[in-house]
């Protein structure tokens, strides 16, 4: 190895040490401010929390489980509106594929649903669904669907029209354009659009839970602010930062495995 | 004499919202067992869509294409367009999944056809793996496979570089050879329609007609391939006598 070459090796990692290191200490002096300006008493802890006071509650809410509860409820209906959304998504983007005439018609309804804030739906939902998880999930795959029926779709549509005209001069009907082309090329842009969602529908369980639960992650933050136990509010707000996180890097795990062979 | 294809005065027409654009104009061409014909004409005169015309992936205005009883058409598009989540294998043998002839012996075939043109190492591999000429070969597989009688070939060296497309002309052409195909050619490459062609058609700007028909004999002690056909003696001749007709109507 040449001296420019080592030198270049060494800047780099000289740049990555301080990322790192600077990454940690953000977190570190916003802990330790939180925590040192609650015991100072320049926050008031009964309504700011401290993070000591958020590890406490964690604690004694993991020994009664009851935090676990409230997990495993916010995850399992994020994972089921998210399966919920990918497969509504993917199948309604086949049918406005199949039949163009449909999507022309449909589309300003699409723009009209994809733009409209969903969180004023949610009431709704309540009205006609009731207070219980129907509501919850259909809230979530509202929040979501229609963004990712409308991104499929055009990304179908993009697909390479000399492709498209490949299988038909090996013989090939629109079933197997569907099925040998646009569904394995867009494999690409469904895991791009699961990433998106992921996040999204954890967004609409939220919502859902803040109107419609008796359990959950939203369900305690509601309830925590309502008898204002803070250390609950923020407690979930903590953990869903977690969540959140895990279940991004769960996708993007999928997408290293999925995309290796596409350019 | 029998024909595979006999072509009778096909006429094609383009709608737009602004209006019709007529590609095609009574256009009457065959084209025999064996023979390999090429199409040159200014680009954008029409020659893809009398492919896509013969393929049966558009329907005449006027006119008629016929094709010799139980014969098939192969095309080969202007790019590989292989697809890139397939291995070299299921690649090639797309055409054959599609058509549901995938058996036992249709693998031996692919093998058999992946070692004879260079390809049986990359069998696993994925196209961004393998160079410009072996994609190109690939594809060609991929079309020879469903066993076609008369193949069309839409400049289908058009996106390699130079020499490359030198190479790649050559071997696909002795494949044909060797296979006994029917090739119909499009190419706006003088030199390389006289080189692979037993006959030229020269096409005039849209709506394109035919305005020559040029047989091309040449001479070659070699054995005649595009190589040894571009220092034939006549090679010059021919392609003046291809470019005046290309140019004379300005």
């Amino acid at each position: 190895m040449n001296r420019s070459q080592k030198e270049f090796l060494a800047q780099y990692r000289r740049r990555r040490r301080i990322v790192n290191v600077w990454r940690c200490l953000l977190l570190l002096l916003f802990v330790g401010a939180w925590e040192g300006s609650t015991m100072t008493g320049l926050l008031d802890p009964f309504i700011f929390s401290s993070p000591s006071r958020i590890l406490s509650s964690f604690i004694s809410m993991l020994k009664d489980r009851s935090i676990l509860y409230h997990m495993g409820i916010t995850l399992s209906e994020t994972f089921i509106s998210f399966f919920l959304v990918i497969l509504i998504g993917i199948l309604l983007a086949i049918v406005l594929w199949w039949n163009s005439t449909l999507a022309k018609i449909l589309e300003p309804y699409l723009v009209v649903l994809n733009s409209l804030p969903k969180t004023a739906l949610a009431p709704v939902f309540i009205v006609w669904l009731g207070n219980n998880m129907k509501t919850i999930l259909v809230a979530a795959v509202s929040v979501a669907v229609f963004g990712t029926t409308i991104t499929l779709y055009s990304s179908f549509q993009s697909m390479d029209e000399d492709k498209i005209k490949l299988i038909r001069t090996l013989g090939g009907s629109k079933k197997d354009i569907l099925w040998k082309l646009i569904l394995p090329g867009n494999i690409p842009a469904i895991i791009s659009v699961m990433k998106v969602n992921i996040g999204l529908t954890l967004v609409g369980v939220i919502i859902g839970e803040f109107l419609a639960a008796k359990a959950g992650l939203g369900y305690l933050i509601v309830y925590g602010s309502q008898v204002f136990k803070l250390d609950f509010v923020l407690l979930s707000i903590v953990i869903l930062c977690f969540i959140s996180t895990a279940l991004y890097l769960l996708i993007s795990l999928l997408e290293k495995i999925c995309t290796r062979h596409y350019q | 004499m029998d024909m595979l294809l006999t072509v009778n005065d096909l006429a094609y027409s383009y709608h737009s919202l602004s209006g019709e654009t007529q590609v095609l104009d009574g256009i009457s061409f065959s084209i025999q067992q064996g023979e390999f014909v090429a199409i040159v004409g200014p680009s954008g005169c029409g020659k893809s869509t009398l492919l896509s015309l013969i393929c049966r992936l558009l329907t005449p205005d006027s006119g008629e294409i016929l094709l010799e009883e139980g014969k098939k058409v192969g095309y080969m598009l202007q790019k590989d367009h292989l697809l890139d989540w397939r291995t070299t294998e299921k690649n090639v043998a797309l055409g054959m999944e599609i058509n549901h002839q995938l058996t036992e012996q249709t693998y031996l075939q692919i093998d058999y056809m992946l070692n004879n043109y260079g390809l049986v190492g990359f069998r696993k591999a994925r196209p961004d793996e393998l160079s410009g000429g072996m994609r190109q070969r690939a594809a060609l597989i991929r079309t020879l496979l469903l066993e076609p009688d008369l193949l069309l070939l839409d400049e289908p060296f058009s996106a390699l570089d130079y020499q490359t497309r030198l190479s790649v002309s050559d071997d696909i052409w002795k494949i044909l050879q060797k296979e006994n195909k029917t090739a119909l050619l499009i190419t706006h490459d003088i030199s390389e329609a006289i080189s692979m062609a037993d006959r030229i058609l020269v096409f005039s700007r849209r709506p394109a007609a035919i305005k020559k028909e040029i047989p091309v004999i040449l001479t070659c002690p070699n054995g005649r391939t595009p190589f040894h056909a571009r220092s034939a003696p006549e090679f010059k001749e021919y392609f003046n006598l291809v470019w005046k007709e290309l140019n004379d109507d300005e």
